[in-house]
């Protein structure tokens, strides 16, 4: 809708007095500045400032400039700004108004969508390479379109005294470019320079600074010959090595203690990949979005030659563009410190490892004395400075292949935007569940999920979620009316939503895990229902205390119905069997009457008491879990039998049949019994005995997806509903989300999948959010 | 044994077994209550329900569990166990040689105990309506009024200890009845704890806690006690006794150790200056020899257990609301 008043009074030139605000992403990305110029060039007087709820304006001047005005709002918006909604609203002619000023910002209610982390832009880095400027080679550049912003906030409305900068005072330079309003800093809260800003330091592996003239040059020597530094970034700090330095990487991991799960790189550009993986169109654009996250790319043929001990084993590795400043300095310094800007579009060979520094599974690290601390022994040197990381922030996980992108983690750059909802109630604080875990909060018809806060199984990360929930509705200004939980009795959010509820005297909702995955998905694309689900996951506390994770639903805001499940199968070990595929091998061979077979065909010591455990039932929960048939089809193709890291399994698995291509389902490879019991048994016999690994994985990814558009096509006869959402962690599968779309497309069924929000369980919080919603509506 | 008709005949022959194996001065006149002198102090009473399945295993039977655990409940206060009484239910059709074996093992457990089993009834259950035999016991003690030993004092920086190794009667019972065969026979630790206890208070009056980690394990003991005290608790992995054979068992069963019965072993909470001479005296007790020092008491208003792992990481052993679930998903 046009939100300009009615134009029938239109009287020629004459002049009106408009009072404008804009909601939205509109503060702390240079749109003052440039209201200030568009109000310039076309002669309106006037004023604007921020404030609580975005920015507010008043503007006077002939009508059809005016007009021009608005639509230059969001037409020409600069490139970080998200214009949501623009109000009109007439006011009294002002006699002897003249020119446009820039005004004092005022607090209040705080309803503005919170400013993003964003990479160095063009503009910066032609500046930081230019030997004649100013901020040459300084690592703190930044502007109003590019640095630091959701990190460094400790409170809205976006002004400098409300961020980590506070304590730095504005040079004379700084300040006349900070107060410019032409300026292209103009109330770029984080504007700095050598003379005034943050400085780098090293340190040695003991925290003793170093004496060098030149941090980023040392740092940079210490990694050519071999050395892992500690680097402090935007949301966190990271661990940094020279990526085609095997023996360092190992080393890495060593120290790590982490067997095989992959390292992400940092690339100076997506021409200098080549020969590391293929780039497409989609993960171009994805690579070099302002939020820069690792972006799964599939691996060129000489990956592995080149990079021993990055991604082994996979068909996929991740990587990300340099962003921050520090990184691209570190990149000019392996070019030579070549001047201009020219190298920064050739192809640079080196690459480095840029793996978050979160020891065990605990939280990122981000304070410099915390780094050293936690750190000792990871690190042989630390690259710190003095500008504070406020709120700690991931690198953003996706893949951006085929139909559109999907995140498996939201990360620095893209989170907390909000989520439009279809539904609006009291606010609800949804706490998640326990395993790559994200909050959600919402306010109106608003969700706003937080960054990743990782897996609840240390104090830390339990530290890291109340400080983000109170990180959060403190932005947002909440104060929340209702908390939603898993139904998992033992999860640390559990006992968290219990304890919140019993203390404030709050509504308290349990959500069934499988309800919220697809719930999130129905959330993000605003369908309100109903619709059929298909959730597959590891694992998820079902409404009687079983385990469900292969579920077949249709929901309909609060309630679901279980339609059909994936058939049991049993986990001898409980979470043991998760991290050792074989006993999920084991497993199905005891079901095929094969138990015997279970000590000859692996060689793990269990393997005896394993075939006991399932002939008697002993700690052997049945879950009909779809994470653990895949571990199942890669132990009995022999791809993997033991899992360093969640989903290792299925990852292979997904490689290999990547490598191998398409293939038809095997004829009879599924069955689904009258009560809508998906099995792929059959398969899994004929995996058995499969001589060819890859061939096998392809046999399996195809059949599986042709049992689960068949098993959905009965549902869609049952129920006449023609919308589907695919869900829950084994859809970041990407030939399993492709083949299944595919195959329900042709059956003429619309489906859904997460794209805001990963399918795992890092998207959980917004479909518990989005449910505990309906549940209040539902019940008032 | 048969229940019925024949039910006056059976209780008789039974009340005879238990009456010959337990014989003492308070049972002889078959009255229906006992009479008895203590000597100065607090009365400490206990009772406890034993049910275990199977009956016999490596280390024990349910006769002598049911007098250990009870024995070790009195001891926990600091006190002195001194009288026992028992109540049987007996499922019909357990042979009588069994039940002999029992209470033979119960006299046994409580004459070395120093302990008398001083009262007792007998009831027989239809066939299915129990498990073989069920034992409720209930202890008498006299603690010294000087002591105050109780799991709301923990506090922080205190030490913890414990007197041995983890888990063993747990995995010794499950290998037992599930017929799960381990490179190294498990035997269970079940054992009565107040002779170590009474040199530990003699050393160290002091104390803070003592709790014996019988089921839920050594886990659940600690919440138990953060709760109660309102503290936290940070363990290291490394420290903690377990038997090897318990920790091979515990990974092909991928069950937690930390989480597995004791019957034999006690926790100790005491401060920091008293907790190198309360680790000595445990290690000079045949029952105390594997005793460690296993962590601190912290601050903590969420009364987490957290645990410093192997690796350097750490993580929460947290108070589970049944049995360990899966969680990965
Ligand atoms: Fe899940
Ligand atoms: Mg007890
Ligand atoms: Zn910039
Ligand atoms: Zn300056």
């Amino acid at each position: 809708m046009d939100p300009r008043p009615r134009q029938d009074r239109y009287d020629g030139d004459n002049i009106r007095h408009w009072r404008v605000r804009v909601r939205g992403r509109v503060q702390g990305v240079g749109f003052r500045p440039f209201i200030y110029c568009r109000a310039t060039e076309l002669a309106l007087a006037g004023w604007i400032r921020n404030d609580a709820s975005g920015v507010v304006m008043e503007i006077q001047g002939p009508l059809p400039a005016l007009d021009r005005f608005v639509s230059a709002l969001s037409a020409d918006a600069p490139p970080l700004a998200r214009v949501e909604r623009v109000d009109i609203e007439e006011q009294e002619v002002a006699a002897g108004l003249h020119g446009f000023a820039i005004r004092q910002s005022v607090g209040g209610r705080i309803d503005t969508a919170i400013p993003m982390d964003a990479a160095t832009c063009g503009a910066c880095l032609s500046e930081i390479f230019d030997t004649g400027d100013r901020r040459y080679r300084y690592p703190f550049i930044n502007c109003s379109h590019c640095g630091p912003r959701y990190s460094i906030v400790t409170a809205l409305p976006y002004d400098r005294h409300n961020t980590a900068m506070a304590p730095f005072a504005l040079c004379e330079e700084c300040r006349t470019e900070y107060e410019g309003p032409t300026d292209r800093r103009f109330h770029a809260e984080p504007v700095a320079c050598a003379a005034c800003g943050p400085r780098l330091a090293l340190w040695d592996a003991n925290g003793q600074e170093q004496a060098v003239g030149d941090v980023i040059a040392a740092a940079w020597s210490l990694m050519r010959e071999g050395a892992i530094v500690a680097v402090k970034g935007i949301g966190g700090f990271h661990l940094m090595c020279d990526a085609r330095n095997a023996a360092t990487v190992a080393a890495l991991r060593r120290r790590k203690g982490r067997l095989d799960k992959p390292f992400a790189l940092l690339a100076l550009n997506a021409g200098s990949l080549r020969h590391v993986a293929h780039v497409g169109g989609g993960e171009r654009h994805a690579l070099e979005g302002a939020d820069r996250p690792i972006v799964l790319l599939r691996k060129a043929a000489d990956c592995d030659g080149q990079l021993a001990g990055i991604a082994d084993g996979l068909d996929r590795i991740g990587v990300m563009l340099a962003y921050t400043p520090i990184h691209y300095l570190l990149f000019h310094e392996a070019a030579g410190r070549p001047s201009g800007t020219q190298w920064l579009r050739g192809v640079e060979e080196t690459l480095f490892v840029c793996t978050s520094a979160n020891p065990g599974s605990e939280p990122l690290v981000t304070g410099n004395e915390e780094a050293l601390a936690r750190l000792s022994g990871l690190a042989d040197a630390f690259v710190v400075h003095d500008r504070a990381i406020v709120s700690r922030c991931d690198d953003g996980v996706v893949r951006a292949d085929g139909s559109g992108a999907v995140w498996m983690r939201r990360g620095r750059g893209q989170t907390p935007s909000s989520i439009r909802l279809r539904i609006s109630g009291p606010a609800v604080l949804a706490v998640g569940a326990m395993l790559k875990n994200t909050i959600c909060v919402t306010r109106g018809d608003e969700a706003f999920v937080s960054p990743h806060v990782g897996d609840l199984g240390n104090r830390r990360a339990y530290e890291a979620f109340e400080d983000t929930m109170a990180s959060l509705t403190g932005l947002l200004g909440v104060d929340p009316q209702c908390v939603t939980h898993d139904r998992h009795p033992d999860y640390p959010s559990t006992l968290y939503a219990e304890r919140l509820a019993a203390e404030r005297g709050i509504v308290r909702i349990a959500v069934q895990h499988h309800h919220a995955h697809i719930a999130a998905v129905l959330a993000e694309h605003g369908l309100p229902g109903p619709a059929l689900g298909v959730a597959l996951d590891g694992v998820g506390y079902g409404t009687g205390g079983e385990m469900w994770g292969g579920e077949l639903l249709s929901v309909q805001g609060a309630h679901f119905t279980r339609l059909g499940r994936m058939a049991p199968l049993p986990l001898p070990g409980g979470d043991r069997a998760a991290r050792e595929p074989w006993r999920m091998a084991a497993s199905v061979l005891h079901l095929l009457g094969r138990g015997a077979e279970i000590r000859h065909r692996f060689h793990d010591p269990a393997t005896s008491v394993v075939a006991r455990m399932l002939e008697r039932r002993i700690n052997a929960p049945l879950s009909t879990g779809a994470g653990r048939l895949f571990d199942a089809a890669a132990a009995l193709l022999g791809v993997c039998e033991y899992a360093s890291y969640e989903g290792q399994a299925a990852m292979m698995l997904e490689g290999l049949a990547a490598r191998f291509g398409p293939l038809k389902p095997l004829e009879a490879g599924y069955t689904i019994t009258g009560d809508g019991e998906l099995s792929l048994l059959p398969t899994l016999d004929f995996l058995r005995t499969c001589p060819d690994p890859a061939g096998g994985a392809a046999l399996f990814h195809a059949t599986l997806a042709a049992g689960l558009a068949a098993w959905v096509g009965r549902a869609v006869e049952q129920t006449g509903l023609r919308q589907v959402a695919l869900s829950g962690g084994c859809f970041a599968n990407g030939i399993l989300r492709q083949h299944v779309r595919l195959a329900l497309e042709a059956q003429g069924v619309s489906v859904y999948g997460a794209t805001q929000v990963p399918p795992n369980d890092g998207g959980l919080s917004l479909g518990q959010a989005w449910v505990a919603l309906h549940t209040m509506q539902e019940g008032a | 044994m048969n229940h019925g008709s024949g039910g006056r005949a059976t209780t008789q022959l039974v009340e005879e077994l238990f009456l010959s194996a337990f014989d003492n001065e308070w049972l002889r006149p078959m009255d229906d209550q006992a009479r008895c002198d203590l000597p100065a102090g607090r009365l400490v009473v206990a009772t406890d329900a034993h049910v275990v399945s199977p009956l016999f295993f490596p280390g024990g039977d349910i006769g002598a569990l049911a007098v250990h655990g009870t024995i070790n409940d009195v001891a926990m206060a600091g006190a002195t166990p001194l009288y026992l009484t028992a109540g049987f239910i007996l499922e019909e059709g357990l042979p009588l040689a069994d039940l002999k074996r029992i209470a033979d093992s119960m006299a046994e457990a409580a004459r070395s105990a120093g302990v008398a089993i001083i009262a007792g009834d007998t009831k027989v259950v239809e066939r299915g309506k129990a498990d073989g035999v069920f034992i409720t016991t209930t202890g008498v003690g006299v603690v010294d009024p000087a002591l105050d030993i109780h799991a709301h004092r923990a506090r922080p920086r205190d030490c913890i200890l414990v007197s041995g190794s983890m888990g063993d009667h747990g995995v010794a019972i499950m290998s037992e009845r599930e017929h799960l065969s381990f490179d190294a026979r498990i035997l269970s630790d079940s054992a009565a704890l107040h002779g170590l206890v009474a040199d530990m208070v003699r050393a160290v009056p002091a104390i803070h806690c003592l709790r014996d980690p019988t089921r839920g394990g050594l886990a659940t003991a600690l919440n138990e006690i953060a709760e109660q005290s309102g503290v936290g608790m940070r363990i290291r992995e490394s420290a903690i006794p377990i038997r090897a054979e318990v920790r091979a068992a515990c990974e092909f069963l991928g069950l937690d150790p930390l989480y597995i019965a004791n019957e034999g072993k006690l926790i100790a909470i005491c401060s920091a200056d008293d907790a190198g001479a309360l680790l000595a005296v445990m290690r000079a007790h045949p029952l105390g020899a594997q005793a460690a020092i296993i962590g601190e008491v912290v601050a903590d208003t969420l009364h987490f257990v957290e645990m410093e792992t192997a690796f350097g990481g750490s993580r929460m052993v947290d108070w589970l609301a049944g049995d360990p679930l899966p969680r990965i998903c």
